[in-house]
């Protein structure tokens, strides 16, 4: 039997594992953009990986987002099994090389969103021991009402599924997408105690928070050791 | 894990589905395990026949039966990207997806569901693919505990002209994924026989009711059919049309 990575020790590997964490509009993932560019310009090459469904059940979670036949364990599983698939493929390597990696959303992301949908808490916890600690966590913590108003006049239309509308909380997907995005800035706010994720007041502006997070992104670096690069000709 | 007194209200293994109710399921789950080849899948056709003979209401599930991913798994297992980790966890949604839709409706509805294998070949192939123990029994820890586990007992040996006979060694059933060797015959023997010692561990653990499958198929239908009358009297459970005189 294999000794698993766990959440609950530091990993084993060369690389860094820097997440960013919070609910949509939150402006996380403009954050991480930003400390990529940071981190590239400093000549390190960090490798950035989303929570995005992978080949190997996109068609399965699609169909079954799209008859609304998924149920609170199928949805945690199926985003577990793709979470396991972007683990091996796109994070493990890279750490293992020693390099940096940035990851938008992680296990903190299913640890809100599932309990709220009605999975047990510490099942679901169980559930994602297999995934290494990362080396920081930034959690960007903003209100309900901006992240609304955010999202509203910017891109996309809100989505069933990201509205928690399986839950029937409201028949609109405003009101819907407010309560259940509510519900999971209640347990993220015990995440962030429980797994000492570095709170980040998102309300600030753009620039005032990535001067936050390149400082704290120097700390976790200061007892790396870049691998070498390779000489581009 | 909350234990019942009530008879209507079945147990989950360990972690509970928080909001599905648990009482009225005044159904029974019966599971044949076993390794490839070892006549599960004739003698669960049996049960349900004589099952049904005498009035009662049967449904009959297995690995990849799911309508949400049962599809995919089979799909997965053509190519090369399936991990333990994502294996594991394919497997535990086509469970989930079953027990939501299939099996605790059922129950619900008073019926038996005689299940072609249950998380038990999950547990032993996950092990054997080096998957952490712990982390296999928590992942699926939601499955309703079942009433009666058979277990057809055979080894590699009885095993391997079985296979032969009924086609040729696949890759998965040889284990190839694990990279033990490319021969076909080494792997299959290797593999099956950590699956079944697996299985010996578990029998002592879960109480499996134990059949010898060496035996003549219709000696093993008998020691079954027993073994369920018995059973079912236990718990004063009978068929809604059961025919009287008819055992």
């Amino acid at each position: 039997m294999s000794a698993m990575d766990s959440l609950l020790a530091p990993h084993h590997f060369p690389g860094k594992l820097i997440v960013v964490e919070g609910i949509d509009g939150s402006g996380k993932s403009t954050q991480l953009q930003l400390a990529m560019r940071y981190l590239q310009a400093k000549g390190l090459r960090p490798f950035s990986t989303e929570w995005n469904s992978a080949d190997l059940v996109k068609k399965v979670t699609k169909r079954g987002k799209k008859k609304m036949s998924l149920t609170p364990m199928t949805f945690s599983l199926l985003h577990a099994t793709d979470f396991a698939h972007r683990l091996v493929h796109n994070i493990l390597p890279p750490l293992k090389a020693g390099m940096i990696v940035l990851a938008d959303r992680y296990v903190y992301t299913a640890f809100a969103r599932d309990v709220i949908r009605g999975c047990e808490r510490d099942w679901v916890r169980r559930v994602y021991q297999f995934a290494p600690r990362p080396d920081r966590t930034f959690y960007f913590n903003v209100p309900i009402d901006v992240s609304v108003s955010r999202l509203l006049s910017g891109r996309a239309k809100l989505k069933e599924y990201e509205a928690g509308m399986d839950l029937g909380l409201a028949p609109d997907l405003v009101s819907s997408f407010r309560l259940f995005q509510g519900r999971i800035l209640e347990e993220y706010r015990k995440i962030v105690a429980e797994y000492g994720l570095t709170e980040i007041d998102a309300t600030q502006s753009i620039g005032e928070q990535q001067q936050i997070v390149r400082n704290l992104i120097d700390q976790t670096l200061e007892d790396y050791r870049a691998v070498p690069a390779i000489q581009m000709t | 894990m909350s234990v019942d007194s009530t008879s209507t209200a079945f147990r989950y293994m360990g972690h509970a589905m928080p909001y599905l109710p648990r009482e009225g399921c005044t159904g029974k789950l019966i599971v044949i395990e076993g390794t490839d080849g070892c006549g599960r899948s004739t003698q669960a056709i049996g049960l349900r026949e004589w099952l049904e003979v005498q009035g009662y209401a049967v449904i009959d599930t297995g690995w990849t039966r799911s309508k949400l991913v049962g599809k995919a798994i089979t799909d997965a297992k053509q190519g090369h990207s399936l991990h333990r980790l994502t294996y594991c966890l394919m497997y535990a949604t086509d469970l989930a997806d079953r027990m939501e839709y299939q099996i605790i409706p059922a129950l619900r509805g008073g019926f038996i569901v005689l299940a072609d294998r249950y998380i038990y070949t999950l547990l032993a192939r996950g092990v054997v693919r080096d998957a952490d123990k712990g982390w296999l029994r928590d992942l699926f820890s939601f499955a309703v505990q079942p009433d009666l586990v058979f277990y057809l007992q055979l080894g590699v040996e009885q095993l391997v002209p079985r296979v032969l006979d009924a086609g040729k060694m696949n890759y998965w059933e040889s284990g190839l994924d694990m990279s033990w060797g490319d021969d076909l015959y080494d792997s299959f023997v290797a593999y099956q026989g950590e699956l079944i010692r697996q299985f010996d561990v578990m029998a002592e653990e879960f109480a499996f009711h134990c059949v010898d499958a060496r035996q003549d198929p219709r000696a093993i239908q008998r020691q079954l059919r027993q073994a369920v009358t018995a059973y079912l009297e236990s718990c004063n459970y009978s068929a809604p049309g059961a025919i009287p005189g008819e055992k």
